[in-house]
């Protein structure tokens, strides 16, 4: 017993020794650039650095800039808009579209590959297509004006009050068919034996999906989940391509508030305080689902 | 005839190398990348390239506000180009102060920049502690208003003189749909427009008073409250617009769509390739036809501190050809620009040239406001206006955040 209890110490340290070492460049990678970088931007961010880094604090007076700015303030109120409605809409979107594609239609493929395909773009392609698009030039403004309607009007991008959605309309088109491919291999992972079964018990098909298949689902759900939180938190080069924060500032997200600030106004100290804010908000958002998530169950 | 364009190509991809080999090459960024651009930065590579060097083109697409933001990284990245446009003034003061910039004193000494630059306070703003650390190579004015003929006389009414007779003939322009004033999304569009509005219709104490003194009680005076009141009406008549880069509302003007656009004098290039005639096709009005001030800023080459000894030579052999009388008179008739030195023979230049030559030569110039302020109290007074010029933001409010910011610039 005791002889079990030395052999034991040596072994835990030494077990799976190659892959340990293996694993050595990918640590120091995530501790020194990941870990590094983060705090050595939070650090910064309580100094007035302009164009170069330096050393001198200043306290809060960054953050206190930043929260009385309106553009922060636009580019957060857009962010929360953005990011709640394409959470909710590519989750809804992209279940319904798994789940008729699961009625064992004839061409899947061909369909699955449509969805898919606006994924296949970058967002800088999307945000210019649907820029043409929403056009009110040659877009579809254009198209309805020349059928007879000529008092139509449709141009959210050059609407401050409705840019956000344009550029939400283009999010999602990018981003659905990547949803529904995930939930439609979850989909199909569930048991044919299930489906049955609620069909013995005439249990209705949209109550069978609501009721048993998206519970056991979950674990794709949160891979999803996942995805597109940290698609939403860095969108960026779709509001470029799409509007560059207009018209005025009213499409400005905080991401693009951090590298104009960086870079263009060569102010680092502020768009070090943007970015610790994102990253804040981030945090907020994610530790206590990862408390419930993880710490739940070690308990249970 | 393929088979000779073939060979043509291939003795070409031959003699490149080879040509190369002996000359020193440079690579140069900017960014120049609209038509009428490229037509001048071609004269200068043409030029730089007769000294038996070789110019490497780095232009960089977008304006100057992408493009900067990867001409500062790569020089603070430890990857120079061998020179890089900038706007002289402060945009590259902490490179020159962190020691990564090239000090050009001896080539400016040689060729005498003391006395040939015209304005001296072009010069001056490339001099840190006395040393000199750019060469400007043209002086653009941000104060002119472009005309169309043809919307006007589409609109049936007479070409305005300046800009309160233009605020006159937005409605009867408006009635025969033509936007009055073409005005770009872009937030620095936004910003220079009421710099314009400022020193045109202000004058140049209120503009001095503002930008380079930052006195508070000038800033949220009565004279201030009415250059607001003018950048209201400059945004009612711009609704419409609809494009974002700069170029394409100088487009708008070529084709008479719009009845003008407020502008710095690179938009000449525009109609220049366009084949439009000055005095006849299109209008030009220095200082809004009020106040006949500009402001002269413009571009300059910065040359990063590079170790390889040939290439520093071709540094200095780049920084003389940007001045050398030639080069100044072709980049600047393609260009739109004035030129730095008031020895050059600009018999060639336009009408509109003609009007900016004169007020340079009665001395009515200003500094710009890159010179004056720091790039980033620039960018909040463009977040500013930007959001002035595409909501119902009230004047008296912006005045409120205009005074604030500039209370912050160091």
């Amino acid at each position: 017993m005791t002889g079990q209890t030395i052999a034991r110490r040596p072994n835990q340290l030494f077990r799976n020794l190659n892959a340990k070492i293996a694993s050595i460049p990918m640590i120091l990678t995530a501790v020194v650039i990941f870990l590094g970088g983060t705090l050595w931007t939070v650090v910064y961010s309580f100094t007035n650095s302009k164009l170069l880094p330096r050393l001198s604090f200043v306290g809060f007076d960054q953050y206190e800039r930043l929260w009385a700015a309106t553009r922060w303030t636009v580019s957060i109120t857009n962010l929360a808009i953005y990011g709640v409605l394409t959470l909710i809409f590519s989750l809804v979107i992209g279940f319904v579209l798994a789940a008729l594609m699961d009625q064992k239609i004839r061409f899947e493929n061909t369909f699955r590959t449509i969805f898919l395909y606006p994924f296949a773009l970058s967002f800088i392609v999307t945000g210019l297509v649907w820029q043409w698009v929403l056009n009110p030039e040659f877009g579809i403004q254009s198209v309805v004006r020349s059928l007879g309607w000529t008092s139509f009007t449709f141009d959210p991008l050059y609407n401050a009050d409705i840019v956000i959605y344009g550029i939400l309309i283009a999010g999602l088109w990018q981003g659905t068919g990547l949803v529904m491919c995930l939930m439609l291999a979850g989909l199909r992972g569930i048991d044919g034996e299930i489906w049955k079964a609620a069909r013995v018990d005439g249990i209705p098909t949209w109550k069978t999906y609501l009721f048993i298949v998206i519970p056991m689902m979950r674990a794709v759900f949160v891979t999803t989940l996942v995805i597109i939180a940290s698609g939403i938190v860095r969108v960026y080069d779709l509001v470029v391509a799409q509007t560059s924060g207009g018209p005025g500032i009213a499409s400005e997200v905080p991401a693009k508030y951090v590298y104009d600030y960086m870079f263009q106004a060569q102010n680092l100290g502020q768009g070090f305080a943007a970015s610790t804010m994102m990253l804040v908000t981030v945090a907020i958002i994610i530790v206590p689902w990862a408390y419930l998530e993880f710490g739940g169950k070690k308990r249970g | 005839m393929t088979l000779r364009i073939l060979a043509a190509v291939m003795a070409a991809s031959v003699a490149l190398p080879l040509a190369s080999a002996r000359a020193t090459d440079l690579e140069v960024t900017h960014w120049w990348t609209s038509g009428g651009e490229a037509a001048a930065v071609a004269e200068l590579a043409k030029a730089f390239d007769a000294t038996g060097n070789k110019w490497i083109d780095g232009a960089i697409a977008g304006s100057g506000g992408t493009a900067r933001p990867i001409m500062v990284s790569r020089i603070t990245g430890g990857d120079p180009m061998g020179a890089t446009q900038f706007n002289h003034g402060r945009q590259a003061e902490e490179l020159v102060q962190a020691g990564l910039m090239r000090d050009l004193s001896d080539v400016a000494e040689k060729e005498k920049w003391k006395d040939i630059i015209r304005p001296a306070s072009l010069l001056d703003s490339c001099t840190i502690d006395g040393k000199i650390y750019c060469a400007p190579v043209n002086i653009h004015s941000w104060q002119w208003l472009w005309l169309s003929a043809d919307a006007f006389k589409k609109a049936g009414v007479g070409m305005p003189k300046n800009w309160n007779e233009f605020v006159a003939a937005a409605p009867a322009l408006e009635k025969a749909g033509i936007v009055p004033l073409a005005l770009g999304g872009q937030a620095w569009q936004s910003a220079g427009l009421f710099d314009v509005l400022l020193i045109s219709l202000g004058g140049k104490d209120l503009y001095e008073k503002v930008y380079a003194q930052k006195d508070a009680d000038a800033i949220s005076g009565p004279e201030m409250a009415a250059v607001f009141k003018a950048a209201d009406d400059a945004r009612r008549m711009s609704k419409g617009t609809n494009v974002q880069d700069w170029n394409q509302a100088t487009n708008m003007v070529i084709t008479g769509k719009a009845g003008g656009q407020v502008m710095g004098d690179w938009a000449q290039g525009e109609f220049a390739l366009a084949g439009k005639k000055a005095g006849t096709d299109y209008a030009c009005l220095p200082g809004l036809g009020v106040n006949e001030y500009i402001t002269t800023g413009g571009d300059a080459f910065y040359f990063p501190l590079l170790k390889d000894e040939a290439k520093s030579k071709a540094q200095a052999a780049l920084a003389s050809t940007l001045l050398n009388p030639a080069t100044q008179v072709a980049f600047n008739l393609k260009k739109g620009s004035l030129p730095v030195r008031g020895d050059v023979d600009l018999a060639a230049a336009n009408d509109c040239m003609k009007k900016g030559l004169d007020i340079l030569a009665k001395g009515n110039v200003l500094k710009s406001t890159d010179e004056l302020m720091s790039a980033d109290i620039q960018k909040q007074k463009e977040d500013l206006f930007a959001e002035f010029f595409s909501s119902s933001m009230s004047a008296a409010d912006a005045q409120k955040r205009f005074a604030k910011i500039i209370a912050s610039a160091d």
